[in-house]
């Protein structure tokens, strides 16, 4: 196993265990982005965890807000805050919310939860540096059912009408969501030549395999006068068996002996 | 602060914006104008014209414009967003309260065609709703200027005040009552004319009916205080509790519906001052939508004539 597998298999167990604590929480959105975020924070993202507003860092937009116990494992094990601390998640009067908030979260870069407003601030982010003159990314993740909301698309074509190169993209793109599948509630495909006819460069990987997630961000980086996303076919839920592609661990708690299972499963 | 002399001298409060741009174009790198394909009217096309590499058309998008600028924002960046009021604060509402004014970020936004100002384009356009959506908004700043000067220095001073700031402009011509406004202060109403009898409490540009109606009131002996009240929020309960114990009635008056603006504010402070106090009239728009008029025949026929409101403050003081 790599050292980022591992982490990655790391960040799964806080995870659960994270879940299995506070009794709610988002599990099966925050499983399946796992490697697309352990990726960017543990290789390609230029940060520094000792100076979290850094103006020249790179930034991470979790767009689809409600992955905190995804975000808030990966500052926690990349630095941001002690591991410890996820044991705290969404108690009364604690500092990591079930949505983040970025004056609160170490680490956080926006305060996110409501859905469909993430890109439109990356691209904030990204007119700001090119006006400052500082040549770092701004990385987003939304989810797949979010591609429904309106404001994405407007966003979609302000970064392609004001060519934010500098923005990447990625639609976990795990197929479910609260109300069932995806293209169920409200289909989205061709959702790949939706984002290309918006004047995006489009890549559509597996959101697990770690090689091509950092592929695909090179060849994003490549890519001049235009931003990019990145739609990463995903498995909700993934690594834990009983919650892969099940719509109802969308936000739902587990019992100890489920997270004693998953996490037996998990040992291996 | 000095009062105008010449009463015949008017200027929108959208052209005061204008300038208050070019003079912060001039200061700063650091303010950013946003508006969202409406720049002829709410005329940031001059700051855009002027300044070209700081102004971004988001095109009919207001909350990818929002966004955007919360972005912005949280790079250092002072961005100002500007478009009508109605879509500012219904269309992108949720946007200006989940990405701006929860985080806390540095977001002005200026509104033209507040209230009803846009007259015969009827009611899609007005905006009588605005104050009491903004005022209910946590870390959000409120504020309706009533003139040409006071919109420069409120402009001038939002970008100044830390964390997110509406301002709700007009459309039209108003009066010019201010020549100088040095002691302007967001959050400290301006006493426009002190007096013992009555107070009539305006915010925005109704300050020139309120103006009018104390004319006719002080012809018939009446002595009228008149407070500017250009912050709604944060609010200056001191001035409004000062007006209930010492004139026997209060009057406000808003170009907003009477449920949740200026009027609400007033009666919410003077209702928990203790001891002898003033009776409090809300004018406004009596909650429904206007009709299809000019702004002025408008505001007449919900009572803010200045023979409405004379008649209005004489039967209260009975």
């Amino acid at each position: 196993m790599s050292n980022l597998e591992q982490t990655c298999h790391t960040i799964r167990k806080d995870i659960v265990r994270t879940l299995s604590t506070a009794g709610c929480g988002h599990p099966g959105g925050s499983l399946s982005a796992v490697e697309i975020a352990t990726e960017l924070y543990f290789d390609k993202m230029h940060i520094d965890p000792k100076n979290p507003r850094d103006p020249n860092r790179d930034r991470f937009v979790l767009s689809k807000g409600h992955a905190t116990l995804m975000l808030y494992s990966v500052l926690a094990e990349r630095g941001y805050f002690p591991v410890e601390e996820l044991q705290n998640f969404r108690k009364n009067w604690s500092r990591l919310p079930g949505h983040p908030d970025m004056n609160k979260v170490p680490g956080a870069d926006m305060t996110t939860g409501s859905l469909g407003q993430g890109l439109a601030v990356a691209n904030g982010m990204a007119l700001a540096g090119k006006r400052q003159g500082r040549d770092y990314y701004v990385y987003v993740l939304m989810g797949d059912g979010e591609q429904q909301e309106g404001m994405i698309w407007e966003a979609a074509m302000a970064g392609a009408h004001y060519k934010l190169d500098n923005v990447i993209a990625f639609v976990d793109r795990n197929g479910l969501q609260i109300d069932g599948p995806t293209e169920q509630v409200m289909g989205l495909e061709p959702l790949a030549d939706k984002w290309r006819s918006f004047g995006w460069h489009v890549q559509e990987i597996d959101g697990h395999d770690l090689d091509a997630i950092s592929a695909a961000v090179d060849a994003a980086k490549s890519v001049k006068d235009k931003p990019s996303v990145i739609i990463a076919k995903t498995v909700k839920g993934k690594g834990v068996s009983f919650m892969e592609n099940k719509v109802e661990f969308h936000g739902k708690a587990i019992t100890p002996e489920q997270a004693a299972m998953a996490m037996a499963e998990m040992e291996g | 602060m000095k009062l105008e002399n010449d009463k015949t001298l008017v200027r929108s409060t959208r052209a005061a914006y204008a300038d208050a741009l070019l003079q912060l174009g001039a200061e700063t790198d650091d303010v950013v104008v946003l508006d969202a394909d409406l720049s002829e009217s709410t005329m940031t096309c001059k700051f855009a014209e002027k300044y070209p590499d700081k102004f971004y058309n988001m095109g009919i998008a207001e909350q990818s414009m929002m966004g955007t600028a919360a972005g912005l924002a949280t790079c250092g960046l002072t961005p100002i967003c500007s478009t009508f009021s109605v879509f500012a604060c219904l269309r992108s509402g949720e946007q200006v309260r989940t990405s701006i004014a929860y985080p806390k970020l540095n977001v002005k936004i200026v509104t033209t065609h507040s209230g009803l100002s846009i007259g015969t384009a009827g009611a899609t356009h007005f905006c009588e709703e605005d104050l009491a959506i903004m005022r209910a908004i946590p870390n959000m700043t409120v504020i309706a200027p009533s003139d040409y000067l006071e919109t420069v220095k409120a402009v001038k001073a939002a970008v100044a005040y830390p964390g997110p700031v509406y301002i709700r402009l007009g459309r039209g011509d108003a009066p010019v009552l201010y020549s100088e406004l040095e002691d302007y202060q967001i959050g400290k109403a301006i006493t426009y004319k002190d007096g013992s009898d009555i107070t009539l409490i305006a915010t925005g540009v109704m300050m020139q009916r309120a103006i009018a109606a104390a004319d006719l009131l002080e012809a018939k002996g009446v002595s009228c205080r008149i407070i500017d009240m250009h912050t709604i929020k944060p609010f200056d309960h001191e001035s409004v509790e000062k007006a209930a114990k010492e004139t026997k009635a209060i009057i406000t008056l808003e170009e907003h519906n009477i449920n949740g603006g200026l009027g609400s504010a007033v009666a919410e402070t003077v209702a928990a001052v203790k001891g002898e106090k003033a009776v409090v009239k809300i004018l406004g728009i009596p909650d429904v939508f206007g009709g299809v008029a000019s702004a002025e025949l408008l505001w007449d026929s919900y009572h803010m004539d200045a023979d409405s409101v004379c008649n209005i403050a004489l039967d209260l003081l009975k």
